[in-house]
């Protein structure tokens, strides 16, 4: 399933300097190993040593944090918008 | 009234409005509440955290009379603490990024804070380092709202017993994700007394547009807040806070401010998903505060890119 993968600017570096790029896969984590073949070195800065979502990093499909979903399990349809996006405060 | 409520300058803090918004439900039988917030002292939520770490740190003997306070804030929080520095005569500085509305930035220089602004493209996480530089090199006191248990524990005893006072039936409580304080007390209140609501945060799109960084590991999670005390976390695009915005003011008649927008935009969309019940949100700011951004003019992609990359929560 294809998909467009909204990318933080701290890891835009990786794709060229592009906010938007493609990716695809049936679930997150064939998504991200896709996505880590087409922009080399993403993918390990998204998740950490253990194969996890790394801490300081919230990716959502659709609107909804995957850590609420399925994790990298969570299926990916067609046409999703998949966000990575870092952790901030506000307040 | 609640018993914070009475203060020795008159003025209350608490006991905000819970208001219904009878134009965002999807159907009759799915209820949408929404507590007016900037009816607070100084227009935010923020006034019953400063409020209950000022009174936390006297009665440890922490602040005291010459206390120097330094506070890492977006704004709301660092009005709020201002207000309450004039009145004890207590000196204020505040790390807040540069990107933050004008009207925030005047109306911390209006209450007397020492106003000392960071990179806006390190968003809030930049404020954060360099207030806990100031105050590690001492002579100061951080009260840090996002780390301090008086911030939730407001929350706790006041924010959400009011709404358990207003309402019968809470099926989920949705809020703007910031320090966390909100989310982790209001959700404990209402969760002691509805075991099955939903805890839902709303999350601005802000870390998408943090150039700060140098990596994902400079990221950071407010030591208050605990991911696994929310059910859900629903991204909120600004265009959409935007839209709800305005919304706000033409279909349900109230000046809220993009934070509330967005709390009101994710508050909608989880309201969707029910076939009845009752959905409870909270209204951090009012419009007062983005006026010079004009987002009520113009078209909604104009307003939208006025408001530009303004931190807006």
């Amino acid at each position: 399933m294809k998909a467009t993968v909204r990318v933080p600017t701290v890891l835009r570096p990786h794709t060229g300097g592009a906010a938007v790029v493609e990716a695809e896969g049936v679930t997150l984590g064939a998504l991200l190993t896709d996505l880590g073949e087409r922009h080399p070195g993403i993918t390990e800065r998204i998740l950490d040593p253990g194969g996890g979502l790394h801490r300081f990093v919230n990716v959502f499909v659709g609107d909804e944090d995957v850590r609420y979903l399925e994790g990298l399990d969570t299926p990916i349809s067609e046409g999703t918008e998949v966000s990575i996006l870092p952790a901030v405060a506000g307040g | 009234m609640s018993a914070s409520a009475a203060r020795d300058d008159g003025r209350p803090v608490g006991g905000t409005p819970l208001v219904r918004l009878k134009h965002l439900s999807p159907s009759p039988a799915v209820e949408i509440w929404a507590k007016l917030e900037w009816l607070n002292p100084t227009g935010s939520v923020k006034d019953r955290v400063a409020e209950a770490m000022v009174e936390e740190a006297r009665s440890t003997g922490l602040l005291g009379p010459g206390t120097r306070l330094v506070e890492p804030s977006s704004g709301n929080t660092g009005i709020a603490l201002a207000r309450i520095a004039r009145r004890e005569g207590l000196d204020l500085t505040v790390l807040v990024p540069d990107n933050v509305s004008n009207e925030r930035l005047d109306l911390l220089r209006a209450w007397g804070a020492n106003v000392v602004l960071t990179p806006g493209e390190e968003g809030t996480n930049g404020s954060i380092s360099r207030a806990t530089d100031l105050a590690a090199e001492g002579g100061h006191l951080m009260l840090f709202q996002y780390g301090n248990p008086a911030n939730p524990w407001a929350h706790e005893t006041g924010t959400g017993p009011e709404i358990l006072g207003s309402l019968d039936r809470v099926d989920a409580f949705v809020a703007g994700l910031g320090s966390g304080g909100t989310l982790m007390g209001v959700g404990k209140a209402l969760r002691q007394v509805h075991p099955s609501a939903q805890i839902v945060a709303a999350e601005p799109p802000v870390g998408e547009t943090v150039a700060g960084l140098r990596s994902l590991d400079d990221g950071y999670i407010p030591p208050v807040f605990n991911p696994t005390a929310i059910d859900a976390r629903i991204l909120v695009r600004t265009e959409d806070a935007v839209a709800m915005t305005r919304r706000l003011l033409s279909e349900e008649g109230l000046f809220a401010g993009v934070s509330s927008g967005a709390a009101a935009h994710a508050a909608a969309r989880w309201a969707q998903r029910l076939d009845e019940g009752v959905v409870v949100t909270v209204f951090p700011d009012s419009g007062a505060k983005y006026l010079s951004s004009r987002l009520w003019s113009g078209t909604l992609d104009e307003a939208v890119r006025r408001l530009g990359t303004q931190l807006y929560f």
